[in-house]
């Protein structure tokens, strides 16, 4: 049954947008897809449009940067929502730290806005037509993306808390 | 209301319309303004005393919660997630709680699950009472304000039998509460059930039907479904434009499965729908405190979970117990192994859904740790929900809307 819903998604996607995708449910019941970044729009689009799924409440969207995957670095985290079926689908795309860009999804849902601001205020992703891409919660004149994980919190050379130092 | 011009009439007589040379009027309000309750900035550009564009500026009070995060172990979060909401702090707690509870796996017993969603219930009535008080403040009724606040003052003082602390409450424990619920709690649970209700009927009646009250509040700030849906607008700001979705009834957590409440809804989502839609609201959660409250009374007491290798040992176990103490050491300096593996966990919060995502390594730390703060979510909406109306709709809505500045800018 479980399998059966994601298959589901796959083959309302497909006959959709005409990409590819595998949906799987992670051991949290959460649906859970990666995609390419030129797919994320046509399947956001896809997901909101489609009366049967109803996946048209984007609950989250958020930026991760993880430097040991090379030419994956970035990362922009999707988190949309079906109310009807009560199901939530969680959409990843990876792009390298070289051309950090999305396409923007303020098109299909106004609450993107602020959510894709503070992506690139923190991540320095740039979002391709955002009406008005500035950085929301750092001031103006910052340079750096401190989420990244270059910035270290506290001192780097400081070693009582590494994970050597806990048997890892 | 007959008497008053509707939106139509006057856009209709706007000065500019009739001469375009005359130039909008920029009006800050904010950063530190009385009515805002709290700092952010709105740059409002001003057609004569009608508000065609409103610019918030966001961020006075960022504190890199989400950066700080990624260097502590799970339990040193919680005090983190007290400063998101403050004024409802024990939901934010017991999200967080819960979050961490879903990546490890942690099943707590009923019990817990009671004491949880009665502190969550308390913490939801005392958000809806400052929200709606100041609702009665920013429209000229400060009386009724500082008649209901002695209860909300009633609610910390259970707060601080349950944990110690009132509003940065740092509350419960992965896996379950620190202590027992004591005696006191109970009796001043009771008596706020007992005697708090006549006096917000009280308050209620003020303002319920009142004229003013009602001509500042009817169509002010109105926004349909369908806008409030792409805005991604949760809890009683979308339940006011008329949407059901309440993730205590969508999603049960925490054993809210268990209860029996209704989800009070508005048809227009204006700033009085909003009003009243947190008053039944505080309603439906007196009937949960009561009946979780008969609960935990009558049950065995436990209040927490049997999972050693999460829940700090207690201390006196800990002075002279071996085994306890390798425990407190492991857990203190984060030596618990928790899955690798990505956690989405929403609890419905006192203004929205409060969701926490959470990504592990495996580390004793969380790889990544957003906060979902449902007000930096929704608050986008402002400028299109004041196009066309007057300054002091303005400082209604934004009131109506709670809008809270540690939330927002986390």
């Amino acid at each position: 049954m479980e399998d059966n819903k994601a298959g589901h998604i796959e083959r309302v996607l497909r006959n959709a947008t005409g990409l590819e995708c595998s949906v799987i449910q992670d051991a949290y019941g959460m649906f859970c897809m990666e995609l390419p970044v030129n797919q994320i729009y046509a399947t956001l689009l896809a997901l909101y449009r489609d009366p049967e799924l109803g996946f048209n409440f984007l609950t989250d969207l958020c930026g991760m940067h993880d430097p040991d995957k090379r030419g994956k670095e970035l990362c922009v985290v999707y988190h949309v929502q079906s109310m009807t079926r009560r199901e939530r689908l969680r959409i990843k795309a990876f792009a390298s730290e070289d051309q950090p860009e999305f396409p923007s999804i303020t098109g299909i849902y106004a609450t993107a806005n602020w959510m894709e601001r503070e992506t690139y205020d923190f991540y320095g992703i740039r979002f391709l037509g955002h009406p008005d891409l500035r950085r929301i919660l750092n001031m103006d004149e910052m340079v750096d993306f401190p989420m990244r994980r270059e910035f270290p919190l506290e001192d780097p050379l400081r070693e009582d808390k590494a994970d050597y130092q806990f048997g890892r | 209301m007959s008497a008053m011009k509707t939106n139509q009439e006057f856009l209709a007589e706007l000065p500019r319309l009739a001469r375009p040379e005359i130039p909008y009027t920029t009006l800050n309000l904010g950063p530190t303004h009385p009515a805002t309750h709290g700092i952010f900035q709105n740059v409002l550009q001003m057609d004569g005393e009608r508000i065609v564009h409103a610019e918030q500026t966001i961020g006075y009070i960022h504190r890199a919660f989400e950066k700080i995060a990624e260097r502590r172990p799970f339990y040193q979060i919680t005090p983190l997630t007290d400063r998101l909401n403050y004024c409802s702090a024990p939901i934010n707690n017991m999200g967080w709680h819960l979050t961490v509870e879903k990546l490890l796996g942690i099943k707590t017993p009923k019990r817990v699950d009671y004491m949880r969603v009665m502190v969550m219930e308390l913490a939801r009535v005392a958000d809806h009472i400052i929200c709606n008080s100041i609702l009665g403040v920013d429209t000229g009724a400060l009386t009724g304000f500082t008649y209901v606040y002695q209860w909300r003052e009633f609610i910390y003082e259970i707060y601080e039998e349950i944990c110690g602390a009132r509003l940065t409450t740092n509350m419960g424990r992965i896996g379950g509460f620190e202590r027992d619920f004591n005696d006191i709690v109970f009796e001043k649970t009771r008596r706020f059930l007992r005697e708090f209700p006549p006096v917000w009927q009280e308050f209620e009646d003020l303002l319920l039907r009142n004229r003013i009250f009602m001509d500042r509040t009817m169509e002010t700030g109105a926004i349909t479904a369908e806008r409030a849906l792409n805005y991604g607008m949760t809890g009683p700001n979308l339940r006011a434009c008329g949407l059901d979705y309440d993730l205590r009834v969508h999603e049960p957590y925490c054993s809210y499965e268990d209860f029996d409440f209704q989800i009070p809804i508005g048809t227009t989502g204006d700033t009085y729908d909003r009003f009243v839609v947190r008053n039944e609201e505080i309603r439906q959660s007196l009937s949960i405190i009561q009946q979780a409250l008969q609960r935990i009374e009558s049950m065995e007491k436990v209040f927490h979970a049997e999972e050693e290798h999460y829940y700090l040992p207690p201390k006196q176990e800990v002075y002279r117990n071996m085994e306890a103490l390798i425990y407190h050491f492991k857990i203190i300096m984060g030596e618990i192994d928790p899955p690798v593996g990505e956690v989405y966990h929403a609890v419905e919060g006192a203004n929205g859904e409060l969701g926490f995502y959470l990504v592990s390594d495996g580390g004793r730390t969380p790889f990544r740790l957003h906060f979902r703060r449902p007000c930096f979510i929704y608050y986008q909406a402002f400028p299109e929900m004041v196009r066309g109306q007057l300054l002091s709709d303005a400082i209604v809505v934004m009131s109506s809307l709670n809008v809270i500045a540690g939330e927002l800018d986390a």
